[in-house]
């Protein structure tokens, strides 16, 4: 314990970290503790898994845009992958698997392993550019996906997979046959739901692996690319698989929220309101308002972002307009320069903060 | 800087706190009052079937309250926002259920309220859509429809094409990246195996691409067909129309109740739409008393904007919800499964006459059983036909 202490102490990121850690177990012992007493209203018993993948989204992509520092526009679409590929295994395997954990596990494995796959064979050729490409790429990707997913309709009988683009009548599915994607209306009738405690597990699993991967070897490599690609290259980096790495790692995190989306909805359909290009937008809004490369700030920013047109509600037709007005007046106040000096010398007026700030002043 | 991160973060945490406690206590009011929530876009692309919804149920429910309520009580309405997103659909949900909501007079659009009414089910809440037209979207028991299910539209559509010897040989453009659209056209196609002409093109398009028409304009064309039908939205519906025009096509058009209100939009040239046939539940030139006062009530409410189909099923689906709640015989009192599980009963048991029906029945799985009403539009109105 008292060595854990010492190096709280001593050790600035191991600090940061846990200090990450904690805020999220904070929240979730709260929120526990709200339940139980029965105080928590529905909306906010709603949101919290949504709170959860939506976190998951945006520390993934902060991988990609803040540590790698390439941009990704389709990540909705790395979503969208995950889940598609966790509803119909929820759906085949269902019946033959009643361990409901185990299943859920096996959907969350797959997921990320094919939203990983998909970010793989995307930063093969791609990511070997300089430039904006990624950006471009990803765009065309989460369209493509998303259009591919809401055209196909997929079915099964006891002769196996049918698949088409054109209508379900061309599946020739047999009476018996069960459809799985209805085109359009997309998967409907899935039941399971993974509960809040396993999210929040997730969550954590998340930020472990990104934390750690960015205060490893292999982050600052990828660091390291970002800042400046030509030093890195020169001293032995490779470039181009460290690159591969981070964003496959990112895609796969993606494609785990995917799978949370599509448990939290007893419907699955890909439109342009989940897993289109507003989506990515919204997800990229998360991070860059709680900081890129800030990960403890993704956090933050995404429950305040999903939690408020919740809590705009009452503004009715407004609700949306407001919004956009607080997330400009938000990003104004978090990082214009001007507004946080301004905020500084507020802060430092403040009795009980005046401690710390003469602790800079010393350090 | 560091510090300031940190304090910010602070800051940050607590408010995510504060708002979260927040939440709690809320709707806290009377007992005496039936408390009818309703859902549906109000903002965003599908925003005018939400409005439409939202003023035609006000309507109702000011009506009703200003004649005495049900069974002597009060109704309190209210509306929430869900972009038409399923997930946000939920989200309203919950927020109504925070405001003590008894009944649901929602979704309006069926990708979302496939989902609400799996939760409305778990928690045994009655729901009625006005307007959610999938099969899926009243898939359990607990939910009853005012509109025509996409399968019961395309199947309707074929049968009067072929009962009037319309056409021979048909053509479809549908949506292909909407259940809606492509619901009624696989049904319709379906029909149109048992009917006297056959479909010769289906050609799809998506949300992506309804701007420029021509190449399925050209397909039909290619196949002859003496006969367009498009079970679509009217957005889309009049873009083809006026691509139709420029391209000198003269052929008859058929459309569904997507069509509804394509004489309102803004800039679109009513001449048009001329000779159109649509299948409709509602249309605002009927004669019929109700329909005159609704017209007049909504247009009023609504600065002069003509109600469209939703918002009389709206307005229909809250009258509906009385007409059931007084068969019950039931008291605002009562917890939300009583009130479920009556009113489950009682909508098998009641016939119902209102703007987009008459004696309208319900069977068990909440489909209704209404006839459906073709309309021509002449001289740039709706006209009736038999």
């Amino acid at each position: 314990m008292k060595t854990l202490i010492n190096k709280f102490n001593s050790d600035k990121t191991f600090k940061q970290n846990t200090i990450t850690y904690a805020i999220v177990i904070v929240a979730y012992i709260l929120c526990q503790s709200l339940i139980l007493g029965g105080v928590m209203s529905n909306s906010m018993k709603g949101l919290l898994i949504q709170f959860c993948y939506y976190i998951i989204m945006a520390v993934s992509l902060n991988l990609t845009v803040g540590i790698l520092g390439e941009l990704s526009l389709g990540h909705a679409g790395f979503m969208c992958i995950g889940a598609f590929t966790g509803a119909i295994l929820y759906k085949t395997l269902g019946e033959v698997l009643t361990f409901k954990p185990l299943l859920l596990l096996i959907c969350i494995v797959a997921g990320a392993l094919l939203a990983g796959l998909f970010g793989f064979l995307i930063g093969i050729p791609v990511l070997r550019l300089k430039g904006d490409y990624l950006a471009i790429v990803t765009l065309a990707f989460g369209e493509i996906i998303k259009n591919v997913c809401a055209a196909v309709f997929l079915g099964k009988d006891s002769k196996g997979f049918h698949i088409s683009l054109k209508d379900q009548a061309a599946l020739n599915l047999e009476d018996s046959g069960e459809m799985i994607i209805k085109g359009p209306l997309g998967i409907t009738g899935l039941s399971f739901t993974v509960s809040f405690t396993a999210c929040v597990i997730l969550v954590l699993i998340t930020l472990i692996i990104v934390l750690n991967l960015v205060n490893s070897r292999t982050g600052r490599a990828v660091m390291a690319i970002r800042d400046n690609r030509i030093a890195a290259e020169a001293t032995g980096i490779n470039v181009t698989k460290y690159k591969m790495l981070a964003f496959t790692i990112s895609a796969a995190l993606a494609g785990v929220a995917g799978v949370l989306y599509a448990s939290s909805l007893s419907t699955l359909a890909s439109s342009s309101k989940n897993f289109g290009y507003n989506m990515s937008i919204m997800i990229l809004v998360y991070v860059v308002l709680g900081g890129i490369g800030n990960i403890r700030g993704s956090v933050i920013a995404t429950v305040i972002l999903v939690l408020l047109p919740e809590k705009l509600r009452f503004l009715s037709n407004y609700r949306m307009l407001i919004y956009a007005v607080v997330l400009i007046a938000m990003m104004l106040i978090n990082w214009s320069p001007s507004a946080r000096a301004k905020r500084d010398v507020l802060l430092s007026k403040i009795n009980i903060f005046k401690k710390k700030t003469d602790e800079k002043e010393v350090q | 800087m560091k510090k300031s991160l940190k304090f910010a973060s602070l800051v940050l945490a607590v408010s995510m706190v504060a708002a979260s406690l927040s939440g709690c206590g809320a709707g806290a009011s009377s007992s005496d009052t039936f408390k009818i929530g309703g859902i549906g876009p109000i903002t965003g692309g599908a925003a005018i079937y939400g409005q439409a919804v939202m003023n035609g149920a006000q309507i109702a429910v000011d009506e009703i309250n200003a004649a005495g309520g049900i069974n002597g009580h009060k109704i309190e309405f209210s509306f929430e926002d869900d972009e038409h997103n399923p997930e946000k659909s939920v989200n309203a949900y919950n927020t109504l259920l925070d405001k003590k909501m008894q009944i649901l007079v929602g979704t309006v659009t069926s990708a979302p309220c496939i989902a609400v009414v799996d939760k409305a089910n778990a928690d045994n809440v009655f729901m009625l859509t006005p307007s959610a037209t999938a099969t899926e979207a009243i898939a359990k028991d607990n939910a009853f429809r005012v509109c025509f299910s996409d399968p019961n539209q395309g199947t309707e559509a074929a049968k009067y094409i072929g009962a009037k010897n319309l056409a021979t040989k048909v053509a479809i453009i549908f949506d292909n990246s909407d259940p809606y659209s492509s619901g009624i056209k696989d049904n319709f196609v379906k029909e149109s195996a048992n009917q006297n002409f056959e479909v010769v093109a289906q050609e799809a398009y998506t949300q992506d691409s309804n701007t420029d028409f021509s190449t399925q304009l050209q397909a039909t064309v290619d196949s002859g067909a003496d006969l367009l039908f498009l079970p679509i939205y009217y957005q889309d519906a009049s873009n083809i129309l006026s691509q139709a025009a420029q391209k000198e096509i003269d052929i008859a058009v058929f459309g569904c109740d997507g069509f509804d209100g394509i004489l309102g939009l803004d800039g679109f040239d009513t001449s048009l739409a001329e000779g159109v046939l649509l299948l409709t539940p509602f249309s605002t030139s009927s004669t019929d008393e109700k329909t005159q006062a609704f017209v007049k009530a909504y247009e009023a409410k609504c600065n002069g904007l003509t109600p469209n189909q939703f918002a009389a099923d709206a307005y229909d689906a809250v009258y509906i919800v009385k007409a059931a709640i007084e068969k019950a015989n039931l008291a605002p009192s009562a917890s939300n499964a009583e009130i479920c599980d009556a009113l489950k009963k009682a909508m098998t048991e009641i016939s119902y006459t209102g703007l987009t029906g008459s004696d309208i029945t319900w069977g068990a799985d909440g489909e209704p059983n209404k006839a459906p009403i073709v309309v021509e539009i002449k001289n740039g109105e709706y006209v009736v036909l038999d």
